[in-house]
């Protein structure tokens, strides 16, 4: 790599696509900050779209909550090196609250109560805690309380998504459930989630589905199916069918990848760039230097990079092992990018247990970068690295997003006090005097 | 219920009795407690030995082992891939063992064909530039749940009675034989008392169990061996390490993958038996002597079995042990019981040869003369087998182009429709088609993404088939990806990490399927 490079200077690099990375462009934008955000999106594509804040703790007991925040406090108490808890609950609050804001105003609106968790339906017909859902889902909370008369509707060729198994695996608690697989307008063989999704936004599609349906409706006060319901246009569709049909009308969660993460993909790659983030999607980063100045210089694409961005500040938001911002070769853990320290169990015998479905979950899963009250990668004695490198996501240590069920209210709370730490380094500290 | 001849256990052993009995006219009825090659038979390399390993260590069960070699080569050759098999040397290893082995091959009368080292890497350019000696053998691959699926299928055309997830839970004894036998149905929980002229416990590992409930004491070591399956096939033949037998010393190659293994760790119990991390990194820095490549490649999966080695003492090495078999007939010893008779130990190569040698002494105990004819009829392949073939289910799916036909696995191919066949299988035998049941006859969840995928989308399509019902399809799915955890669990590194934590956010954190059920107790350290 040569100096002459063309260069892309900016305030703040934040790496990373997943929900953290593009919640930290989002705050980043939103205050003014110079912003180059740089990553292969795709991960994701494998969001739910709903987003947990947090419902279990301890792990262990699995103790369901339903005050989100109650949960929040006991945690920060139980576990003080939980990101939680440099976090604060007032920053949590207001990082979802903004971003929240943020999805209602893009168009894809999500509802949620303040004070309490929701409950939704899973494929598999569990019953998942969840905070905050796209309003297309919300339906399902009062019907699934009420066990109100409810006609589940799937699609032949749609692979993990069956009806008659969410009734059947569901009856006891909800009796008043009804399963018909209905052939989906336009579209037969093997069906994709995305391909459905994106057919339902033709004009008159959603109504030939209503109709479809409405003969089945019989006593049936209220219609779930599978998150199919548009991409770009799924308020649209969704009023739609629900209008077309007369009874609410909920969607429930596919496997993923699931078009409920495509639609924050693309809401977010539509709206950031025009809010002011230069984004570099499909770019990857994999090594990025700290220069004497104490900025840091990353080439855009690896070896052959023809660009590269030059930041005084940086956000890690690079993820986990699937979102490969920690990788792991037979006898340890590294981080990809920077290098950092990675706090780890002592030997690959103790990443996992013998049981998949563990209670307390994998020693793994706590692995990562640990962090201080300015959510700053450490090291082991607990000082910072850099002054201007923050984290954020799941690859912070000491949580388990997977079984407390936290990791959009992590992603986002720790975007939101990472962008906030980082924006005061920035402010204090002048230009090419990082340190 | 009542039959001449109850078998206990289902694996390659017990199905090859039920099946050499039946063809001779004999009635019998084979109880397995799980689900058939739950134990060891399903748990081995998958090789059709040479008998060139044995050479040093018991030159008799290394000739029968050439001899049963050559014997199922021409009988049942649907389940064999005749790669044939090379035996290599690095620098390093034993000199001595290297200049003895063609002599005691010539003894067992087991061919050897020298080569030289370029051209042992000529034949298999995965192999190390470190290679100072080679032979050619006659070792192949061999799929043992095929073997046992049409052992049985026959076994039951002629009649043979099949209880599966039905364990022996007491034996009862009168004046020195075996009156009943009581049998308890794990998903039933239904009781069964059995009365049989003869009971052959091919109980494998369980032998010592089973024998003990009926007052016999059999004195069994356990020997575990961990394998590891690796992404995709690695070099055309079999190729096993030119030294005295230890771990990490064989590859078998077979369909789209290769096995690696094995190791000898002693346990106290065949249950609850799992391939460890520090057996793992043992067998693949071995392997990785005689092929480098081992170091660094994808598994997807480990898996181990408990070898029942029979012994008088607690002395010695594992390996060292006859890997013979052996057949008590209980009417001979003391304390005896006239029509019990207990057939463990061997190797997979020899299960036809010791499932003869038990069903002649089952026929002198009935006074039934009528010959052998396993080594002579050729085995029939049948449907219920055929599916555990790599590569069958895709070029029969691709073959037939029917767009409404949905691949359920999309790493293995498996469409619907071989579900569908695997069901009626399972139905046609009055059994439940579990997720697991369809799991073990088909490839299903044991490509890349183990089961991330394919579990939930044949869950769902068991309800549309009205196999599951109510919320058993979380129970099974629970123990559909605990299963594949298992044979995870050890090697989850690179690539292989990143899948289980996406199937871990999708089935735990997306699903909470670890909240459905408590865990089981005792089970939950790492």
């Amino acid at each position: 790599m040569s100096p002459a490079q063309p260069e892309i200077r900016c305030d703040l690099l934040i790496i990373g696509t997943g929900m953290a990375g593009m919640a930290a462009a989002l705050f980043a934008a939103r205050r003014g900050i110079d912003t180059v955000q740089v990553g292969m999106t795709g991960e994701i594509n494998f969001a739910s779209g709903l987003l947990d804040l947090l419902s279990v703790h301890p792990t262990g007991s699995h103790q369901t909550w339903s005050n989100p925040w109650e949960a929040i406090a006991q945690l920060i108490i139980d576990q003080p090196h939980h990101p939680y808890a440099h976090i604060g609950a007032e920053t949590i609050r207001a990082g979802m609250e903004e971003l929240i804001t943020f999805l209602n105003e893009a168009d894809l609106p999500y509802r949620y109560q303040p004070q309490r968790n929701t409950q939704v339906i899973t494929p598999l017909g569990t019953v998942k805690t969840t905070y905050a859902l796209p309003e297309s889902m919300a339906a399902v909370e009062k019907a699934l309380q009420a066990a109100t008369p409810c006609l589940l509707v799937d699609f032949p060729g749609l692979k993990g998504f069956s009806a008659g198994q969410i009734r059947a695996t569901l009856q006891k608690r909800w009796p008043a459930l009804k399963a018909v697989r209905l052939p989906f307008p336009g579209l037969s063989g093997e069906l994709q989630t995305e391909r459905m999704a994106r057919r339902l936004e033709t004009p008159g599609v959603a109504n030939l589905l209503a109709a479809s349906i409405r003969s089945h409706l019989e006593d049936a006060r209220v219609v779930g199916l599978p998150a199919v319901l548009g991409i770009a246009r799924t308020r649209q569709v969704f009023e739609n069918l629900q209008d077309a049909l007369g009874v609410p009308v909920f969607e429930i969660p596919t496997m993923l990848p699931a078009v409920t993460g495509v639609r924050l993909r693309e809401c977010f790659e539509r709206h950031l760039p025009r809010m002011g983030v230069r984004a570099r999607y499909q770019q990857k980063i994999v090594s990025s230097p700290r220069l004497s100045d104490g900025e840091f210089i990353a080439p855009l694409g690896g070896e052959s990079a023809e660009v590269q961005v030059r930041a005084r500040a940086v956000i890690l938001a690079s993820g986990r092992f699937f979102g490969q911002g920690l990788h792991a070769d037979r006898h340890t853990i590294r981080e990809t990018i920077f290098n950092l320290p990675v706090y780890q169990p002592a030997t690959r015998t103790h990443w996992h247990r013998k049981t998949l479905f563990s209670h307390k979950g994998h020693p793994i899963h706590k692995a990562g970068l640990v962090v201080d009250r300015l959510l700053r990668p450490c090291d082991e004695q607990g000082r910072y690295i850099y002054p201007n490198l923050f984290a954020a996501g799941s690859i912070l240590a000491h949580q388990d997003w997977i079984r407390q069920k936290c990791g959009s209210g992590l992603a986002i709370a720790s975007a939101y006090a990472a962008v906030h730490a980082g924006q005061s380094f920035l402010n204090l500290t002048p230009m090419n005097k990082v340190e | 219920m009542e039959t001449q001849v109850l078998i206990i256990g289902g694996g390659v052993t017990g199905t090859g009795l039920a099946r050499d009995l039946t063809l001779r006219g004999v009635a019998c009825l084979l109880v397995e407690k799980q689900d058939i090659n739950a134990g060891a038979s399903g748990g081995n390399h998958g090789l059709l030995h040479s008998g060139a390993r044995y050479i040093a260590s018991d030159p008799a069960a290394a000739a029968e082992c050439h001899r049963e070699n050559l014997l199922l080569k021409q009988l049942a050759p649907h389940c064999i891939e005749d790669t044939g098999g090379l035996f290599v040397a690095v620098a390093g290893d034993d000199e001595n063992y290297v200049a003895d082995f063609p002599a005691k091959c010539a003894v067992c009368g087991i061919p050897a064909r020298p080569l030289t080292p370029t051209e042992a890497r000529q034949m298999e350019p995965a192999l190390s530039k470190d290679i100072i000696a080679a032979y050619a053998v006659d070792d192949a691959a061999i799929d043992p749940f095929k073997l046992s699926l049409d052992n049985l299928a026959q076994a039951r055309q002629n009649g043979c009675q099949l209880m599966r997830f039905s364990q022996v839970t007491g034996i009862a004894t009168r004046s020195g034989r075996i009156q009943t036998v009581q049998v308890r149905n794990h998903l039933t929980g239904r009781a069964t008392d059995i009365r049989a002229d003869v009971v052959v416990n091919a109980a494998g590992a369980w032998a010592g169990q089973v024998a003990a409930l009926a007052g016999i004491p059999i004195h069994i070591r356990y020997s575990k061996g961990s394998l590891l399956v690796t992404h995709h096939r690695i070099g055309g033949r079999v190729i096993n390490r030119l030294r005295k037998a230890t771990d990490g010393d064989i590859l078998v190659p077979g369909g789209t993958v290769s096995i690696l293994g094995t190791t000898s760790e002693r346990c106290t119990s065949p249950d609850d038996i799992h391939p460890k991390v520090h057996e793992v990194d043992h067998i693949i820095d071995e392997g990785a002597a005689m092929i480098p490549a081992l170091a660094t490649i994808r598994y997807i999966r480990a898996y181990c079995g408990v070898r029942p080695l029979i012994s008088s003492s607690d002395e010695g090495d594992d390996r060292s042990v006859s890997r013979g078999y052996a057949l008590i007939d209980h009417a001979t010893e003391d304390p005896g019981l006239e029509n019990f008779i207990t057939i463990s130990g061997g190797k997979l190569t020899t299960f036809r040869l010791m499932a003869e040698k038990t069903a002649d002494r089952v026929c002198r105990r009935l006074s039934h003369c009528s010959p052998c004819r396993t080594h002579c009829d050729p085995l029939p392949q049948t449907v219920d087998a055929r599916w555990t073939e790599p590569g069958l289910a895709p070029s029969l799916w691709v073959q037939n182009n029917d767009s409404r036909d949905i691949l359920l696995c999309e790493c293995e191919m498996v469409p619907q429709s071989v579900v569908d066949q695997i069901v009626q299988s399972i139905r046609n035998q009055n059994g439940h088609p579990s997720l697991n049941a369809i799991g073990l006859r088909s490839r299903i969840g044991k490509g890349p993404c183990q089961g991330t995928f394919c579990s939930q989308r044949l869950a769902a399509y068991l309800y549309d088939l009205g196999a599951l019902t109510h919320d058993q399809g979380l129970h099974e799915l629970r123990q559909f990806l605990e299963k594949r955890w298992r044979g995870q669990q050890p090697l989850l590194w690179d690539i292989s990490l990143a899948q289980a934590e996406l199937l871990e956010a999708m089935h735990s954190g997306l699903f909470g399927l670890e909240q459905v059920d408590a865990p089981p107790p005792g089970d939950d350290r790492p």
